[in-house]
């Protein structure tokens, strides 16, 4: 042991790589418009230089970033409304019309919203379970996820998934085991890569889930074959009730890929977000290989239903991320001091979201149950199956 | 690992008292266990003419139109003599041939494989489509999860099925419910696990497992054992094709030891379908991989007993007609067969080498009994691992030998 100890402050000297002094700025506006922001033509605008970490990239993302009216309105009208889908959510799971698990992404709404402004329908994406706005913005609909939730037919599942468990084309779901989704990512890059497309597979899962075996089995493999891959981590702070403090030994999520390059961003600001995903796609399309990207984010809610999310932190941490690092209060500054729009055309949009989810609420509690038949169908490929299937009891066994 | 040398047979000390007879004949006995009868190169469960292999029941050429019943169509169709190993190099040729998105990547699978399977196939397939991965199951079984969602078919090989326990988790919260969980919008049906199983002799611990039950409360899956070479040909191209995920089980020491002409041309067995060796009317012997030859040998046994084995052997039991089965799938296996054959025969021995507890064995029987109940002569009798690890000693008594087979033949006429 004691040779150790002397090893010890060597080997600290000898760390291969060096994090920026500087903490990550994490906070929701801090960026600056170059020019005067037009409301027709695209403009120029500056990104916090603390908005990004490199991590073995020569360059990261250009600070300056090319947006316009449209897309940032677009992106808050978003945002909002996946806000409002979840806390929708929320409040069925509470009276008891969502059973099971439910984990709601109230607070990291800029990275799916800003991935999906980065990248194209064909490109692939995979997450893990708090999925729920990324299956809306990969082609779902709130009523088809409402409805998932909910357990019924118009789910995007057929009401048969439920949360964890909601697809679309080139979006491979949600997936409730932590970590399984990320060499399944790697796989998807693969095919990509067989076929010779250009195109990207988006591997994410969070700070918890980083510690899992498999999510270096996938880094290692898709480096070793240099695939299209990029590992997002979204890095809410907490890993169900345990800080990343408490179970990582490295917290710089993006510097774990070993000789993967790794980007660290700002995940609260939208505009660097977008700037973010657009560089990793680029990035891995010109056949660089993957790429792990650390969104450092913040959820306000409990890690699922069942957690009320201040057992391990205080009111007032939640408190001040909302009041000092909402991605869309941040948006909302940047539009309206860039004099994009006026507070009552956002206020105007507020509504229009909170009525399109509530008018999603009533279309997903008056869709039926899947049918019984239902129960048995999917298992097997159709003409593929046992002859029949046991129920629970003598009537319900099931024949094909 | 890539060649067996046959191991030295230890003289036997009675495991437990249900053996006792087994004891006795030891000290007066003469042959090794085994030793002295029909071994698998010599097995009758093979076929070692063209034409016999070209009658193989349920063969479906895939260049022909099979829409229509099955027929025997003998003229015309070439057979080659090999060993399985090469039989499933063969299958796994033909699928990359066929199938542009077909891979094939594992652990050393680039050079051949520890047992030779893939041997010469990244050369001619090139190391785009048959290369070597780490050594890691789950990322591999992962890996493949997301090419088969893709809708391509990739042929992942886990070395041993020993190996397979860390991709547990990919196989059966991913693989096995990918299609359920997406209402049906995505699978994984082109995904193929191949892995070596069952003992060899001399694997021990990590190298002579039969996991195959683990896998049978997964829906969503198939799991399929075949006993010889063109039984692994035709069901390896089925499973690679069948649109759901298939873990396809190859008994190691047959890669070798059976022999059997081939047909060369491209063909299908069918996946789920038991088949029935020996047909009879006493009793029903259910098995599959290895221990069907040793089932074939405790049938030699039990007709013509071997000196010294006689006396335990009533006269009235000789001419026992025993059905003898090869479930091939085990997940889903086919019930309808089964239970059919016991309904006409009263009486079911089940052989597995895996442990007793929870193994196939249990939820065949639990399924049997339901359903013969009234036609049942005997209790349904399992012959299994014993429900300790594989030992690297005494593998040889851990593993259901054809004297184990045979004593549960006799008792289950007898009760």
């Amino acid at each position: 042991m004691a040779t150790l100890a002397r090893l010890r402050p060597i080997l600290a000297r000898q760390t291969p790589f060096r994090v920026a002094a500087r903490a990550l700025q994490t906070s929701a506006a801090t960026t600056q418009p170059l020019d005067n922001p037009s409301k027709s033509e695209p403009f120029q605008v500056k990104l916090h230089e603390d908005s990004f970490h490199t991590y073995r990239l020569d360059a990261g993302p250009e600070l300056e970033v090319e947006v316009s009216k449209d897309m940032l309105i677009t992106m808050y009208q978003q945002m909002t409304t996946m806000r409002r889908m979840e806390m929708a959510a929320d409040a069925l799971y509470k009276a008891k019309l969502i059973r099971g698990f439910c984990h709601l992404a109230i607070g990291q709404e800029a990275i799916s919203v800003g991935l999906e402004h980065a990248i194209t329908p064909q490109d692939l994406v995979i997450t893990a379970y708090r999925c729920h706005p990324f299956a809306v913005m990969r082609g779902g609909t709130i009523k088809g996820v409402l409805s998932e939730l909910l357990g019924r037919q118009a789910g995007m599942s057929n009401g048969k998934g439920g949360s964890m468990h909601i697809f679309t084309p080139n979006f491979f779901g949600g997936n409730g085991i932590v970590g399984a989704q990320v060499p399944v990512g790697a796989g998807l890059a693969f095919a990509a890569k067989y076929m010779e497309k250009p195109i990207a597979a988006f591997s994410m899962y969070g700070d918890g889930a980083s510690n899992q075996g498999q999510v270096f089995e996938a880094y290692n493999m898709a480096k070793l074959w240099n695939l299209p891959c990029v590992f997002v981590c979204e890095n809410n702070k907490y890993g169900m009730g345990t800080s990343a403090e408490r179970s990582s030994s490295n917290t710089q999520y993006f510097t774990r890929g070993d000789k993967i390059p790794g980007l660290q961003v700002n995940g609260m600001d939208i505009i660097a977000v977008l700037q973010a995903c657009r560089f990793a796609k680029d990035w891995v399309v010109k056949g660089n290989g993957p790429l792990v990207m650390e969104f450092v984010t913040y959820r306000y809610g409990g890690h699922s239903m069942s957690d009320p999310g201040t057992t391990y932190r205080t009111r007032e941490e939640i408190q001040r991320m909302r009041s000092t690092q909402d991605p869309i209060r941040g948006l909302q500054h940047y539009i309206e001091q860039w004099g994009l729009a006026p507070e009552e055309d956002l206020k105007r949009m507020d509504k229009a979201a909170k009525a399109e989810v509530d008018a999603a609420v009533e279309e997903a509690k008056a869709s039926p149950e899947p049918k019984i038949e239902d129960l048995w169908t999917d298992v097997y490929y159709k003409g593929t199956e046992p002859p029949f299937m046991r129920g629970r009891e003598r009537e319900e066994v099931h024949y094909y | 690992m890539s060649c067996f040398t046959p191991h030295c047979a230890r003289r036997a000390v009675a495991l437990k008292p249900r053996l006792r007879f087994l004891r006795r004949w030891q000290s007066t006995a003469t042959p090794e266990a085994a030793g002295h009868l029909p071994s698998v190169a010599t097995s009758k469960l093979l076929r070692p003419t063209r034409d016999e292999a070209l009658r193989t029941p349920g063969i479906r050429w895939a260049d022909e139109d099979n829409s229509g019943p099955v027929r025997t169509i003998v003229g015309g169709r070439e057979t080659r003599k090999m060993n399985t190993y090469q039989s499933i190099r063969d299958a796994l040729s033909l699928a990359l041939m066929k199938d542009d998105t077909a891979v094939i990547f594992g652990e050393d699978v680039a050079f051949g494989g520890v047992f030779r399977c893939t041997m010469g196939l990244a050369e001619e397939f090139g190391r785009e489509r048959v290369f070597n991965t780490p050594l890691s199951e789950q990322g591999i079984v992962g890996f493949g999860i997301g090419i088969a969602a893709m809708g391509h078919t990739p042929i992942v090989e886990i070395q041993f099925a020993d190996y397979i326990y860390p991709a547990f988790d990919q196989i059966v919260n991913e693989a096995a419910k990918f299609r359920y969980r997406s209402g049906g919008q995505y699978n994984v049906g082109g995904l193929t696990i191949r892995c070596p199983t069952m003992s060899v002799g001399h694997g021990g611990l990590y190298h002579s497992q039969s996991p195959e039950g683990f896998f049978m409360g997964a829906p969503g899956l198939k799991v399929v054992i075949p006993r010889s070479p063109i039984q692994a040909k035709g069901l390896l191209l089925a499973s690679i094709r069948d649109p759901n995920p298939v873990i396809f089980m190859e008994p190691k020491i047959l890669y070798r030891s059976a022999v059997e002409q081939v047909p060369i041309d491209d063909f299908e067995l069918p996946v789920g379908r038991a088949d029935t060796l020996v047909r009879g009317s006493d009793l029903t012997l259910l098995t599959w991989g290895t221990p069907l030859y040793h089932c074939e040998t405790a049938l030699h046994m039990l007709a013509s007993p071997p000196p010294g084995l006689d006396k335990h052997v009533p006269e009235s039991l000789r001419n026992a007609k025993i059905e003898l089965i090869d479930l091939r799938t085990i997940l889903p296996w086919d019930v309808e067969a089964v239970v059919e054959s016991v309904i006409r025969t009263g009486r079911l021995v089940i052989v597995h080498e895996a442990g007793l507890t929870a193994g196939v064995g249990a939820e065949i029987a639990a399924t049997v009994q339901k359903k013969c109940f009234l036609k049942l002569e005997a209790p349904v009798r399992r012959i299994t691992g014993w429900d300790t690890p594989v030992p690297l000693q005494y593998e040889k008594f851990y593993i259901p030998d054809a004297l184990r087979i045979m004593d549960a033949i006799v008792e289950t006429l007898k009760y």
